[in-house]
């Protein structure tokens, strides 16, 4: 009985140390979103006129047929021109991509992709914010992956890097689009 | 010839932490092998590596600071934490205060202990020394390997900058020169006394002897943790803004835990010491003490938990360190649960006497250390298990409170009682006069307060007993027969000073607490030049607001008018932009008394009801100095016992040999 209780404290750790080895393995950055499997939040916003291809605006109900990623951004934002070329590349391999003007003067935004050109099918303007409300959304650059039925399958938090674009996203589009 | 030596710094700094590294591989196994065959030319070989190690990495220590003081920004550390325009101190400062260099700091005070125990060790028993020395070099060798695999601090970098990135301007601060090496020292400290306990568990003999020799390693970690807990609450309150002194943040709560346990280990050591009672529990807190202390490190380098402190976020560190924890507390638990079984059991104690009061206190701090790691890790467990949660402040008022109260009752009892065996009807007329002044407090504090407050007189009146159990202590021993005897203060040794000093440091600290907790008053509001506010039992008038330009920021710098009773202050409050860093700083504005702080920060401008103007925050804060100054009581009450001639390390080489163990204790008066 007595060994027993000097052998509490090892067993405890070993516990412990089991839990904080699978702690280890997960990224304490990576917010799980409420959207996953879930259809986008219903919107319907303007677009940004004269922009560059910039045309009416979008509504969620717009995003459906193929996958595709959803794009929040803004001109005030530091790392989105850090994305920019990994999106250009995106929407050259063939992925609408669709983006969203987050709490920026459409003046802004037009200027802003006059600048580093529009790699995006559609433009929308969310100058209130509360698109992004419903979205979820906690900083810009945030990708969102929808699917053919116009559900949230992924969310991207900070700027997409051409690794986790051929490692992650591309496998997984490839997926969605196999899907029936 | 002297620009060759400049340009090859660096790679010395880098050679000379391999030489540790290869010394304290060397040590871990040596002295150890000695011990175990009775060898004592190998046993004494730890005694040189420990010191040799020692300079090596003061050497390297040096170096880097060096780098950092010429800018030398061909090495990568430097280049990424410190800028021309910073001034000197903060780019010395700048050394410890990001991951690589803070490691190194970390293995210095390691080696700078290790040579300690060679070099006062002197009354010790040859094996158990060098088997402590190579349970030390085994830490020092794993973190040396840490530093060098996975952060060396003397990383190159081609082609060098013109320029370097800053340090966080957060860490550009007076605190910052000294909070971290002071908790290091307490951290690090507590390697010793782990050293000590697994190498007496090793030997399988842990007796009076033993815990006397460790005890002052339990103070000199003890100290500078306490002291670097203090500074970092107080450099929170100042710098951060939050107006706050604890904030239960995980890495306050990672330096929290270390300091309890370490609490009840100085208790459970005078006990072992005393009556040779509690050593395998005494070896536990000091198994544990220690791992607390790794896994706090762990807890701030692995990302596993975010705060503010985490300046090096990366998994690879976190599992490197996780495998240290899980062999140094792995192996000593086993060990333990092995071997201390066999450790002789002390003598026997009644349940009032002072080994029982002391035995409380302990069960009491283990609680309330319970109480925080697991507020601490639940997040971290649940995640396990894919949940976010977060434990606040509600948490631990509601549970560590309720927990304390009992502990700091006990701490002005627990002097009063006898060893070995005491009884509750000679206990009361001690504390008669000390329990009827702490309740005419109490009903003086509900009067003058209101009844609504009555946690706050209580608190109050806690805090009164804590003071006057401590004044007690001391009166007790100065009283002799024929009352009050000047000789007898004369002859009060150093520790039973410290002791009723850092009791009575404890109910300043209380009472401060108490009145933050329930008297301070805070108003935050969008105001205009010339409005004026009033908080608790200041008044508060806004004057200006200005531009101005610091030697690497810019500021926003607003003038207020501050009166509390008769008393009229200017305070300026400030909120800096670093523009290398693109960091933001508050710099409140405090007006500090004896009574309370006034303390006010600024915020964005805003549109308020009445136009624009400026978000303040004005705080009244009363005794929340008495926190501070009741930590430094206690240090101060830590460092006193420390110089107790009972325990000076290496008087014992002045003193003819004195015999082993039992002798030894039997000459110590007992107090």
């Amino acid at each position: 009985m007595k060994r027993l209780l000097f052998l509490l404290p090892i067993l405890a750790f070993v516990g412990l140390f089991a839990v904080f080895g699978v702690g280890l393995t997960h990224d304490p950055k990576l917010l799980p979103s409420q959207l996953i499997d879930r259809p986008l939040p219903e919107f319907e916003l303007p677009g940004i006129a004269e922009a560059p291809g910039g045309g009416p605006g979008f509504a969620s109900a717009s995003i459906r047929g193929e996958p595709a990623l959803l794009n929040v951004f803004a001109s005030w934002c530091a790392a989105c021109p850090q994305e920019h070329p990994v999106l250009t590349r995106i929407a050259e391999e063939g992925v609408p991509v669709y983006g969203l003007a987050w709490k920026d003067v459409p003046a802004d935004s037009r200027g802003w992709l006059e600048k580093w050109g529009n790699p995006y099918v559609k433009v929308a303007a969310d100058e209130a914010g509360r698109t992004a409300i419903d979205l979820g959304v906690t900083g810009v650059p945030e990708t969102f992956i929808v699917d053919k039925r116009g559900r949230v399958r992924y969310k991207q938090i900070g700027p997409i890097s051409p690794e986790q674009w051929t490692d992650t996203l591309k496998p997984l589009l490839a997926q969605l689009r196999a899907e029936a | 010839m002297g620009r060759v030596w400049h340009t090859m710094l660096a790679e010395i700094g880098q050679f000379a932490l391999i030489l540790a590294f290869l010394v304290a591989a060397a040590q871990a196994v040596l002295p150890m092998v000695g011990a175990i065959r009775g060898d004592s030319a190998l046993m004494n070989f730890g005694r040189t590596t420990a010191q040799l190690q020692a300079a090596l990495l003061a050497l390297a220590f040096a170096i880097l600071m060096a780098s950092f003081a010429r800018a030398d920004f061909s090495v990568a550390l430097v280049a990424q934490h410190s800028a021309l325009d910073q001034p000197l101190a903060y780019r010395l400062a700048a050394t410890w205060g990001n991951h690589e260099g803070s490691m190194l700091l970390w293995v210095l005070i390691l080696a700078l202990f290790g040579a300690g125990i060679a070099a006062f060790g002197d009354n010790l028993r040859a094996s158990l020394q060098a088997r402590t020395l190579s349970i030390q070099a085994m830490i020092t060798t794993a973190f040396l390997a840490f530093s060098i695999f996975t952060s060396n601090p003397f990383a190159r970098l081609d082609p060098a900058p013109l320029d370097g990135s800053e340090l966080n301007p957060l860490l550009q601060d007076p605190g910052l020169v000294f909070h971290p090496p002071l908790l290091y020292l307490g951290y690090v400290g507590f390697s010793v006394t782990f050293s000590f306990a697994v190498a007496a568990l090793l030997e399988g003999r842990a007796d009076a002897a033993w815990a006397r020799w460790m005890r002052p390693w339990v103070l000199a970690a003890w100290v500078p943790l306490t002291l670097g807990i203090a500074l970092g609450s107080f450099w929170a309150y100042y710098e951060l803004g939050w107006g706050g002194w604890w904030f239960w943040d995980p890495v306050e709560n990672a330096s929290l835990m270390p300091w309890l346990l370490g609490t009840a280990l100085l208790h459970s050591a005078i006990v072992t010491e005393k009556r040779q009672a509690l050593a395998g529990w005494t070896i536990l807190l000091a198994i544990l003490a220690f791992s607390l202390s790794l896994i706090g490190t762990f807890l701030v380098r692995s990302g596993i938990l975010t705060s503010v402190h985490a300046f090096a976020v990366d998994p690879e560190r976190g599992v490197f360190i996780l495998g240290m924890i899980g062999v140094a507390t792995g192996g000593a638990l086993a060990l333990f649960a092995l071997r201390a079984p066999m450790l002789r059991s002390g003598a026997l104690f009644s349940g009032v006497s002072r080994e029982a009061g002391l035995t409380l206190n302990n069960l009491f701090l283990m609680a309330v250390t319970s109480v925080v790691f697991f507020g601490t890790f639940y997040p971290v467990v649940m995640e396990a298990f894919d949940q976010k949660v977060s434990v606040g402040p509600p948490y631990y008022n509601m549970v560590f409170a309720p927990l304390s109260v009992p502990l700091l009752i006990l701490v002005t009892v627990g002097p009063m009682l006898a060893w070995k065996r005491d009884s509750l009807s000679t206990l009361a007329p001690k504390l008669k006069w000390v329990g009827l002044a702490t309740l005419a407090s109490f009903v003086a504090a509900g009067f003058l307060l209101g009844w609504s407050e009555v946690g706050a007189a209580f608190g109050f009146a806690l805090a009164l007993w804590l003071i006057a159990g401590g004044v007690m202590a001391l009166a007790k021993r100065w009283r002799g027969a024929a009352g009050f005897n000047v000789r007898l203060v004369r002859t009060t040794p150093p520790a039973v000073l410290g002791m009723a000093l850092a009791h009575a440091g404890l109910g300043v600290l209380v009472a401060g607490i108490s009145a933050m907790s329930a008297l301070s008053a805070e108003r935050i509001l969008v105001m205009r030049p010339g409005q004026t506010v009033e908080v608790g039992a200041i008044a508060v008038k806004f004057l200006s607001l200005a531009e101005v330009q610091g030697a690497n920021y810019r500021a926003m710098q607003a003038q207020f008018e501050v009166t509390r009773g008769g008393r009229v202050r200017t305070l300026v409050s400030e909120r800096r932009i670093y523009p290398n860093s693109r960091n933001q700083t508050t710099e409140a504005g405090i007006d500090a008394g004896f009574l309370g702080n006034s303390y006010i920060a600024i915020g964005d401008q805003q549109q308020g009801p009445a136009g624009d103007g400026l978000v303040v925050r004005s705080y009244w804060h009363p005794l929340v100095g008495w926190i501070w100054f009741g930590g430094l009581m206690m240090a101060l009450g830590g460092a006193a016992s420390l110089a107790d001639r009972r325990y000076r390390i290496g008087a014992a080489t002045k003193l003819p040999p004195v015999p082993k163990a039992g002798p030894v204790a039997a000459t110590v008066p007992a107090e």
